[in-house]
């Protein structure tokens, strides 16, 4: 049974709340939201800080009960290894269902066209995947990860996004969003995208991984890597999906991830920084946000984002 | 550290999005990258255009116009900001109301050449109606009419009618210039002749408000917790946020709307139980008896006394194309509680440009509205001026699921009695 916790014992009326409680009360009441409105949910986990963050939001908003959700993660195959094994040993230790889908399935099933080029990336490609886990599951809800501080299109988007039978959103038509209710009724075909972290910030995620003390896999600390020097001057870590040539620079050099997700498409930042302590100092001081820093498909266009949601992304 | 959620409103062109542009630009909030972006899109031999910021959608920035509200993040020293950037078009008056529910603080943004226009009376009246108490009347473009004192003065006599008329409690005017950046973070030396704060002072010092009202507590159940393992059998926790107020475990409490009575006999945060709780904490709920508890109840000391009812009066934001009639049907969803209605009667329109009453038969798009529901189950509510968490709801259409409205409960001490209590626990075994 539950231990009566001393720290809390405050004399009547001074409990006060700093911005990271109300972010985490705000969080942990979407997600009760989803349990109480939806059939048949499902927590998109990518091994990232962000999804591990919410597993951990999660633990607080059901235990002692279990996850009314299964942890669903989209595997493009392009993965670093260190994810998918962070991935299998949390799932483990939460003792919650883990459902794994991957693109590379999605891509003989629907003869879908293999990306080429030096970089493949099936970023893209992952949206059918997704897609395709919704059908066959019959999903309702998708909660995800995703900040609105990481991307211009992504501000725009509500806590509660319905997307059409094809997963698409639609920026023009989205449901008013008012007080703190939500309103996850939908129609057949239609299902939800529920961002339970929408109003943090980068930084925010760090400080509540260091308050909470929140296990990441090793890659979101410095390490050696072998890396490939893009043209842009940023740096990927070499992998076996990469199609490179005797032109490429590769160098060795310090490094860690601030997101992770297609090693294809995702670039280390050079970093000194060991601890979440160090890291959180580093984007005090930070200058170059966090996709511009690491993601490749967003710099493509300006509206890169934009497009790929209204597609059905995530 | 404390969080300040405010929004900027104003008519299309008066410059909020410049504005905020400006506000994340000099208090070094924008990165590198995003910078870069921006200089791309740089017009010849110009300056670089704060508002594509926040205007993130395709639309947006080809118009040059903001269509739906976008959410930014700041933080100095002092203190967290989220804000809202609302749409100025009337057409999307609504996505306005969406982004005011959220705020504690409103900023009014005027055109120093124009002066309060209807746009400014309407959004006023809507920040004030969804219960904002701190407006900050920001005079922007002052580098236009030369920096000239005169023109803010006029332009603040006209306001404090305005604010009159809605009875805002406070409101703080400042004088200055989006684009050059005159008083948004630093103050400036050509609107020398002020001497209250910039704008980013006033936003670093002016009182979060408290929560909804400390003294009434107020829970509603969003899930029940039942691990129905064989170590936790018995357990049920009531999960919820609460709403307003702080509860404690001996607290006695009644469970409407059936009336039940008991005791919290513990509160639990994260798996552990805790001596209070108070809002907005997310907390799990264990009650003494086996009573009758499910999503949706509202679980509250014995001796408050929120109105249960079936019929309500209440003000609509009307937000849907197809407009309303009395004898509609519809759902009223009020947090977690969810149940059918109909609108029994269409009391009359606010006229938004002259805050007056006028007889009307439908609510168009973007309407205010009094209006009188009658619900299919009992409604336990408070007046919204009371409280802002549970005198609010939405309506929405059954079939398509859409939302229509928002939605403030009226006059409840006025025109409601709580009922006596309904019956003794029951214990089961």
């Amino acid at each position: 049974m539950a231990q009566l916790e001393p720290s809390f014992l405050r004399p009547m009326n001074t409990i006060t709340l700093d911005y990271l409680d109300r972010l985490e009360a705000e969080a942990i009441h979407i997600l009760r939201e989803v349990a109480g409105q939806f059939e048949r949910p499902a927590l998109l986990f990518s091994g990232g800080k962000d999804s591990i963050a919410l597993t951990r939001l999660a633990e607080k908003a059901f235990r002692p009960g279990r996850f009314p959700f299964p942890l669903v993660h989209i595997d493009t195959g392009h993965n670093f290894e260190e994810i998918i094994d962070f991935r299998d040993s949390l799932a483990a230790s939460l003792g919650e269902q883990l459902i794994v889908r991957q693109v590379a399935d999605t891509i003989r099933e629907r003869g879908l066209h293999e990306p080429g080029g030096k970089y493949p990336s099936r970023n893209p490609l992952q949206t059918y995947t997704l897609l395709d886990v919704i059908e066959e599951f019959g999903f309702d809800a998708c909660i995800g990860g995703a900040r609105r501080d990481e991307e211009k299109a992504r501000a725009k988007e509500r806590i509660f996004s319905v997307r059409d039978e094809f997963g698409q959103w639609d920026p023009r038509r989205q449901r008013p969003e008012l007080w703190n209710i939500y309103n996850g009724r939908i129609q057949k075909g239609e299902n939800v995208r529920v961002f339970p972290i929408s109003n943090w910030t980068e930084l925010d995620v760090w400080n509540y991984i260091q308050r909470e003390n929140i296990q990441l896999p090793d890659i979101y600390f410095a390490h050696e890597r072998r890396c490939v020097v893009l043209p842009s001057g940023q740096l990927l870590g070499l992998s076996e999906h990469l199609n490179l040539d005797d032109t490429d620079e590769i160098v060795s050099r310090r490094v860690r991830f601030r997101t992770v997700g297609d090693s294809t498409c995702t670039a280390a930042v050079e970093s000194d920084a060991e601890s979440v302590d160090d890291i959180i100092q580093d984007l005090l001081l930070a200058k170059v946000s966090e996709r511009g820093a690491t993601r490749l498909d967003d710099n493509l266009s300006e509206t890169g984002m934009e497009d790929r949601k209204r597609n059905g992304y995530f | 550290m404390d969080l300040l959620r405010f929004i900027t409103c104003g008519s299309v062109d008066d410059g909020k999005s410049t504005l905020i542009g400006r506000l994340l630009y000099d208090s070094d909030s924008v990165s590198l990258d995003v910078l870069a972006t921006l200089e791309k899109r740089r017009h010849a031999g110009g300056a670089v255009d704060l508002a594509l910021l926040t205007d993130g959608l395709k639309a947006e920035r080809e118009q040059g116009i903001t269509i739906d509200v976008a959410h930014k993040y700041f933080t100095t020293p002092r203190r967290k900001f989220i804000i809202t950037d609302a749409p100025g078009h009337v057409q999307y008056t609504r996505n306005m109301v969406t982004g005011a529910s959220n705020a504690d603080l409103a900023i009014v943004l005027v055109d120093a050449r124009q002066g309060i226009i209807e746009q400014t009376r309407r959004h006023t009246l809507i920040a004030s109606l969804l219960g904002i108490q701190h407006f900050v009347l920001a005079v922007n473009k002052m580098d236009l009419v030369s920096h000239e004192e005169a023109v803010f003065n006029q332009i603040v006599e006209d306001y404090h009618a305005v604010a009159e008329q809605l009875k805002l409690a406070s409101v703080v005017a400042i004088p200055l210039s989006a684009l050059n950046g005159d008083n948004v973070v630093r103050r400036s030396r050509q609107l020398g002749w002020y001497e209250g704060p910039s704008l980013l002072e006033h936003l670093e010092q002016v009182p979060v408000p408290a929560d909804a009202n400390p003294n009434e507590p107020r829970f509603q159940v969003q899930y029940v917790i039942r691990p129905q393992t064989e170590e936790l059998h018995d357990y049920r926790g009531y999960a919820g946020r609460i709403q307003s107020g702080t509860y404690r475990p001996g607290d006695r409490v009644r469970v409407w709307p059936s009336g039940l009575e008991t005791e919290i006999e513990a509160i639990e945060i994260n798996e552990r139980e805790v001596a209070a709780a108070t809002a907005p904490q997310a907390v799990v709920l264990r009650l003494r008896d086996d009573v009758d508890v499910s999503r949706g109840d509202t679980i509250v000391p014995v001796n408050a006394h929120p109105a249960v009812t079936r019929e309500v009066e209440a003000t609509l934001c009307w937000m849907d194309e197809r407009p309303l009639k009395a004898g509609r049907k519809l759902l009223v969803q009020h947090h977690t509680a969810v149940v059918k209605a109909s609108v029994t009667a269409i009391v009359y329109k606010t006229n938004v440009a002259t805050f007056e009453s006028v007889g009307t038969d439908a609510a168009q798009l973007n309407d205010i509205v009094r209006v009188q529901l009658k619900t299919a189950g009992p409604l336990v509510v408070d007046d919204y001026r009371q409280n802002r968490a549970t005198g609010a709801f939405i309506l929405v259409d059954e079939q398509t699921g859409a939302t229509l409205a928002a939605g403030l409960i009226e006059g409840t001490e006025r025109d409601y009695f709580t009922p006596p209590v309904l019956a003794e626990a029951s214990f089961s075994i």
